[in-house]
C-alpha cells in the first residue's frame, strides 16, 4: 500500500518535471527555463550559501506568522464557535480579512508598521489566519449534539466537553483549515518580500528577474513550494499521530 | 419447595401495591417555547425493574427520559432518584443513546471507560473495569477497534458497556435498539431480560415498538400526546418467568400487544 502510494508520488513528479523540461525546450517563453537549468541554479545557490542566507531571512516572518496564526487562530476559532457573542464580534473581521485584496492594502500596513518584521508577520497572519479561524469555528459549532449530551450525562464539566469532545470532534476540519491557512501563509511570506522590502527568497526572485537570470528565479520559487509541501506533509503526520481514530480510510475502500 | 412458592406468591400479592420506588417523577411539565411537550405528568419506577415508556411519536417520552437524566430541566415539577431531587446529571444514572453517541476518534476501550475517565478514575483501573464489561457484552477482542470498524449492533453494545461501566443504579435507555437490524434487536431484547435479572438495576426504557415494550418490561407506561399524559400502566404478570423462547407465543403477551395497539391506533395517522 505504502509502496504503491510512493510509486504514484514519484510517477506524478516525473510527469510534472518532464513536462516542465519539455516546455522549457520548446520554449513557451524566453523567460521560462527548463527544469534541469532551474535545478542547476538551485544547486549552485545551495552550494554557495545564497539559499541558506535567504531562508534565514524568509523563515523568520513565516515561522512567527504561522505560529501566531495557528495558535491564536485555533483559540479564537474555538471561542467564536462556542459563543454567539464572539461570533458576532470576530467573524466579520476575519471574513473581511479573507476577502480583502491584500496586495493593495500592503502600503497601508507599511504606513502603520514600517518596513520591518512586524509588517511581514502581519501579511503572513492576514493570509493564514482567517481560514484557520473560520474553519475551526465552523467545526466547533457543528459538533454533533448527541456526543455533547453524552458527555454531560456522564458528568463532564464544561471544560471536559471542550477538551475531550468538541476539540477532538472538530480536529479533522481544524487540520484542514491549518493546511489551507499555512499554505496561504507561505504565499503571504513571499508576497511580503516582493511588496514590502526585497529580502530573502523574495529578493532572489526580484533580483534574478531584473538581471534576466530566470533559472535562479524559478529555482527560488521551486524551493519555497517544495518547503511548503514538506511542511504540509509533516502536519498530516502530526494529525495522524494525535487523532488516530480520525483516519477512516476512503469512501471507496 | 412449598415454602419457596408461598414466599413468592406473597411477594407478588404485596408487590402490586408497594414496590420500592427508585425513580419518581412528580407533576412534570415541559414547554419548548409554545409547544407543550409534557403536561403535569407523574410516574413511578419500581426498583430493580424495567419500565418502558411507550407511545406514538411526539408524546414526549424521550423528553421525559432526558428530564430524568438531568439533561433537560422541567418547566415545573420534580424528579427524585432514590429520594434525592434531580438537579442535573448524576452518578446514579447512566444513559444509553439511540444513535450510540460514541466518540469516533476513541477506541472501544476508551469509549467504554469514558464515563470513568470523566470521573477521574485512574487509567489502569478504568481500563480493567471497561475490559470486563466489554467481555460481558460480547465484544472481547475488539477493545482496540474504532467505532467505524464496528456494525451498528456492536456499536450499541459499546454504548451499553459504557453505561454499565459507571455502575449507576438507574439505566436510562432511549430507543436503544431502534437503529439496529431486526435480528440483532431480538438478541438484544433477550440479553436485556438477562441483564435486568442479573444487574439489580432500575431500567427506564423508551421505545416505539409495542412488541418490544411488552417483551422486555415489568411495567409498560403508555403515554399519549396532546396533551401528554400517562394513559395506562400495564404490568404483564404471567409470562415473565417462562423463559425468553416462550414469551412471544404466550397468550397474555399477545393479548397485551393487541390491547395496546387498539388504544394507540387512533393517535397514529
Amino acid at each position: 500500500m505504502m509502496n504503491r502510494s510512493l510509486t504514484l508520488k514519484i510517477l506524478s513528479a516525473v510527469i510534472l518535471f518532464g513536462a516542465w523540461e519539455i516546455a522549457g525546450h520548446i520554449p513557451v517563453s524566453f523567460a521560462f527555463p527548463t527544469f534541469l537549468e532551474s535545478m542547476g541554479a538551485l544547486m549552485r545557490m545551495i552550494g554557495d550559501g545564497t539559499m541558506l542566507d535567504a531562508y534565514a531571512e524568509t523563515l523568520r516572518p513565516l515561522a512567527v506568522g504561522i505560529a501566531i496564526s495557528a495558535f491564536l487562530g485555533i483559540a479564537i476559532g474555538i471561542w467564536v464557535g462556542l459563543s454567539r457573542f464572539f461570533d458576532w464580534l470576530f467573524s466579520p473581521i476575519f471574513i473581511v480579512m479573507q476577502a480583502a485584496p491584500l496586495a493593495a492594502l500592503i502600503p497601508l500596513l507599511v504606513l502603520a508598521y514600517g518596513i520591518g518584521l512586524t509588517s511581514k508577520v502581519l501579511v503572513v497572519c492576514i493570509m493564514a489566519m482567517p481560514v484557520i479561524v473560520l474553519n475551526t469555528a465552523g467545526a466547533v459549532r457543528n459538533t454533533p449534539d448527541s456526543i455533547k449530551e453524552m458527555g454531560r450525562s456522564y458528568l463532564a464539566t464544561d471544560l471536559d466537553v471542550i477538551l475531550k469532545i468538541i476539540i477532538p470532534a472538530a480536529s479533522p476540519v481544524i487540520f484542514a483549515g491549518l493546511r489551507l491557512g499555512i499554505s496561504a501563509g507561505f504565499i503571504g511570506a513571499i508576497l511580503a518580500e516582493l511588496k514590502i522590502t526585497p529580502t530573502g527568497v523574495g529578493d532572489i526572485i526580484t533580483y534574478s528577474r531584473s538581471i534576466a537570470d530566470y533559472p535562479s528565479m524559478y529555482a527560488a520559487i521551486f524551493s519555497i513550494i517544495l518547503l511548503a509541501v514538506l511542511f504540509l506533509n509533516l502536519l498530516e503526520r502530526i494529525e495522524a499521530v494525535l487523532f488516530k481514530g480520525n483516519q477512516r480510510g476512503y469512501a471507496s475502500d | 419447595m412449598p415454602q419457596t412458592s408461598a414466599a413468592e406468591t406473597s411477594a407478588v400479592a404485596e408487590g402490586d401495591t408497594t414496590f420500592e420506588i427508585a425513580v419518581s417523577t412528580r407533576n412534570i411539565s415541559k414547554n419548548f417555547g409554545d409547544v407543550e411537550a409534557l403536561n403535569d405528568l407523574s410516574l413511578e419506577f419500581p426498583l430493580g425493574q424495567l419500565t418502558s415508556l411507550l407511545g406514538p411519536s411526539g408524546c414526549g417520552k424521550t423528553t421525559l427520559l432526558k428530564i430524568i437524566a438531568g439533561l433537560l430541566e422541567p418547566t415545573s415539577g420534580e424528579v427524585e432518584v432514590n429520594g434525592q431531587k434531580v438537579t442535573g446529571p448524576g452518578p446514579d444514572r447512566a444513559f444509553v443513546f439511540q444513535d450510540f453517541a460514541l466518540l469516533p476518534w476513541a477506541s472501544v476501550i476508551r469509549n467504554v471507560a469514558f464515563g470513568l475517565e470523566l470521573r477521574g478514575v485512574a487509567r489502569s483501573e478504568r481500563e480493567a473495569v471497561a475490559e470486563s464489561y466489554i467481555k460481558q457484552v460480547g465484544l472481547a477482542g475488539f477493545e482496540h477497534a474504532y467505532p467505524h470498524e464496528l456494525s451498528g449492533g456492536m456499536r450499541q453494545r459499546v454504548g451499553l458497556a459504557r453505561a454499565l461501566a459507571v455502575d449507576a443504579e438507574v439505566l436510562l435507555m432511549d430507543e436503544p435498539f431502534s437503529a439496529v437490524d431486526e435480528q440483532t434487536r431480538r438478541k438484544f431484547q433477550e440479553d436485556l431480560l438477562g441483564l435486568v435479572q442479573d444487574q439489580k438495576k432500575t431500567f427506564i426504557f423508551v421505545t416505539h415498538s409495542i412488541e418490544e415494550a411488552v417483551y422486555v418490561s415489568d411495567q409498560v407506561a403508555i403515554l399519549l400526546p396532546r396533551p401528554s399524559r400517562v394513559s395506562e400502566i400495564i404490568r404483564p404478570s404471567s409470562f415473565r418467568g417462562k423463559g425468553v423462547d416462550n414469551i412471544r407465543r404466550d397468550s397474555e403477551y399477545l393479548d397485551i400487544v393487541d390491547e395496546i395497539w387498539a388504544s394507540l391506533r387512533r393517535y397514529v395517522e
